[in-house]
C-alpha cells in the first residue's frame, strides 16, 4: 500500500490532497498510521507496532487497518 | 523609478455575481514593474467597485455595447481624451466582441489591448466546443445548440438524462427530463437570447483554470483551482489552488494549438476514471483570478506587459494549496456620490 507521492500530512494531523483540493482531519492512529506508509513500513510491522503500543489484538487491529485502507482508496489518497 | 501606466478596468460588479474588475485592480496595485492609475468603467452606477476605497482612481460610465459599438467608442474616445489611457482591460463576456472588433480604432485613440483574436473568441463558444474538442484534441461533452422549443424533441434521443441546459453566455440548470429543458430553455433565451445549449451531463469535479497566452503558443501563467463553497448561482465563495500536473498540461496544449491570446479560463469536469472534460472556455481572466495573484503569478500585470509588447517571462511556478474566501461587506457611501455619478456620468 502506497500513498500517492504529493499528500501532505501536519503535525497536527491534517492531511491534504494537492490534487483534488481535499483534506481530511486524521486523529493519533490515523496519523501513525499515515507516517508509516509514507515511509513504505510493510504492513506487519505496523501491526507490530500498534499491537505493541495500544491495546489491541492483531485480528481487531488488522481488521480496522483494512477498513481504514479502504477509506484511504476510496478518497484517493493511495496509488 | 517605475513607469507608470493609466489602465481602464470594466466588470467593477463585486456582488454575489462577481466581474473580475476589481480582483484585477487588486492585482495591479500590487505590480511589481509598474504603478497604476485606474479608470474603472462601469455600465451600472451600483456596481460596488465604483464606490470601493483604493480601487479606481476615477470611475465613468459607459454604455453598454447592446446600444452599438459606435456609441461605446464615442464614449471611451471622450475618456481617452481626459485620461490619455494606455491599456484597456475588458472583464466581460458581453463586451469582448464590441473591444475585439474595436482594437484598431482604440490602437489609434493610443490604447492598447490584448484580447483573443475574433476567430480564437467565435470557435471556442460554448455552441461550437464539440466542433473546437475534435480540431484540437481536446476532450468535450457532446453538446447540441438549439434555438426553438420544437428542436428539445427532435434531439431527445442524442442524449440521457439528466442533462445540462446553458446560456450562450451564462446561466447553466441540470434537467431530467424533457419538461425540464423546457422550462429552463424559456428561462434562458428569454435572458440571454439563442442559441441555448443542450449539453452532456459528465459526472465528476468541477476544477477551474486561469491562465494567459502570449498569441504564440506560450503558456506565460497557469494556476488551477477547486472551487471549495459554490453560491446558487454556481459562483465561487471559496476556492483552493490544485497541484494537478493534468490539467497544467491540458491548458497548456490548449494554448499551444490554438495560439491563444489573452487571458482565459477554463472549466473542466475530473471523472473518478481521471478523465478530464473540458465544459467551457471564457475568453477572460476569471473573477478568482486575485487567487493566482495570492499563489505567486500575478497573471494581470503580466497581461499589461504583453498588451504593452513586452515579453513578460513564463511563470515557473505557484504556491498549491493557496485558499480564498470571499465576503460581503457593507460600504457606506454618500447620495452625492450616487447623484454625481448618475448626472455626469463621473466620480
Amino acid at each position: 500500500m502506497k500513498l500517492k507521492k504529493n499528500i501532505a500530512v501536519s503535525e497536527t494531523g491534517f492531511l491534504f490532497d494537492p490534487n483534488s483540493g481535499e483534506s481530511f482531519s486524521l486523529n493519533e492512529t490515523g496519523k501513525k498510521i499515515l507516517q508509516f506508509l509514507k515511509e513504505e513500513k510493510p504492513e506487519d510491522q505496523i501491526s507490530e507496532w500498534f499491537v505493541k503500543n495500544y491495546e489491541v489484538d492483531q485480528a481487531t487491529f488488522e481488521n480496522n487497518f483494512n477498513d481504514f485502507i479502504t477509506v484511504l482508496q476510496n478518497f484517493r489518497i493511495t496509488e | 523609478m517605475k513607469p507608470k501606466y493609466t489602465i481602464a478596468v470594466t466588470g467593477l460588479n463585486n456582488t454575489d455575481n462577481p466581474g473580475p474588475g476589481v480582483p484585477v485592480i487588486r492585482a495591479l496595485r500590487e505590480a511589481k514593474e509598474f504603478d497604476v492609475r485606474i479608470i474603472g468603467l462601469a455600465y451600472e452606477n451600483l456596481e460596488p467597485g465604483i464606490y470601493m476605497e483604493n480601487t479606481a482612481d476615477k470611475v465613468y460610465q459607459i454604455p453598454y455595447p447592446s446600444t452599438g459599438s459606435d456609441e461605446l467608442m464615442q464614449r471611451i474616445e471622450y475618456i481617452n481624451s481626459k485620461e490619455d489611457i494606455d491599456v484597456l482591460i475588458p472583464n466581460f463576456d458581453a463586451e469582448l466582441f464590441t473591444f475585439m472588433m474595436s482594437e484598431r480604432k482604440l490602437k489609434e485613440m493610443g490604447i492598447q489591448t490584448f484580447l483573443p483574436t475574433i476567430k480564437q473568441f467565435e470557435e471556442r463558444h460554448k455552441s461550437e466546443l464539440p466542433e473546437y474538442g475534435k480540431k484540437y484534441g481536446l476532450d468535450i461533452p457532446f453538446s447540441k445548440a438549439i434555438t426553438n422549443l420544437s428542436d428539445i424533441n427532435n434531439i431527445q434521443y442524442e442524449f440521457e438524462y439528466p442533462v445540462l441546459v446553458k446560456g450562450k453566455f451564462y446561466d447553466a440548470y441540470l434537467a431530467y427530463n424533457p419538461a425540464q429543458v423546457t422550462e429552463f430553455f424559456n428561462k434562458i433565451s428569454v435572458k440571454w437570447g439563442v442559441p441555448v445549449i443542450i449539453q452532456q451531463f459528465i459526472r465528476g469535479t468541477e476544477v477551474n483554470v486561469v491562465a494567459l497566452g502570449d498569441g504564440k503558443g506560450n503558456t506565460i501563467g497557469v494556476v488551477p483551482m477547486r472551487k471549495q463553497y459554490i453560491t446558487d448561482k454556481g459562483k465561487a465563495w471559496g476556492g483552493i489552488t490544485l497541484g494537478d500536473e493534468n490539467l497544467i498540461k491540458i491548458t497548456k496544449n490548449l494554448i499551444e494549438k490554438t495560439k491563444w491570446r489573452g487571458g482565459m479560463e477554463l472549466e473542466i469536469i475530473k471523472t473518478h476514471t481521471d478523465k478530464y472534460y473540458i465544459i467551457e472556455i471564457n475568453p477572460r481572466i476569471p473573477a478568482w483570478v486575485y487567487l493566482a495573484v495570492g499563489a505567486g503569478q500575478n497573471i494581470p500585470e503580466a497581461l499589461v506587459k504583453l498588451a504593452l509588447g513586452e515579453k513578460p517571462e513564463a511563470f515557473k511556478s505557484y504556491d498549491i494549496g493557496k485558499m480564498f474566501i470571499r465576503y460581503s461587506y457593507d460600504l457606506i457611501g454618500d447620495i452625492s456620490q450616487f447623484e454625481k455619478l448618475s448626472l455626469t456620468g463621473e466620480l
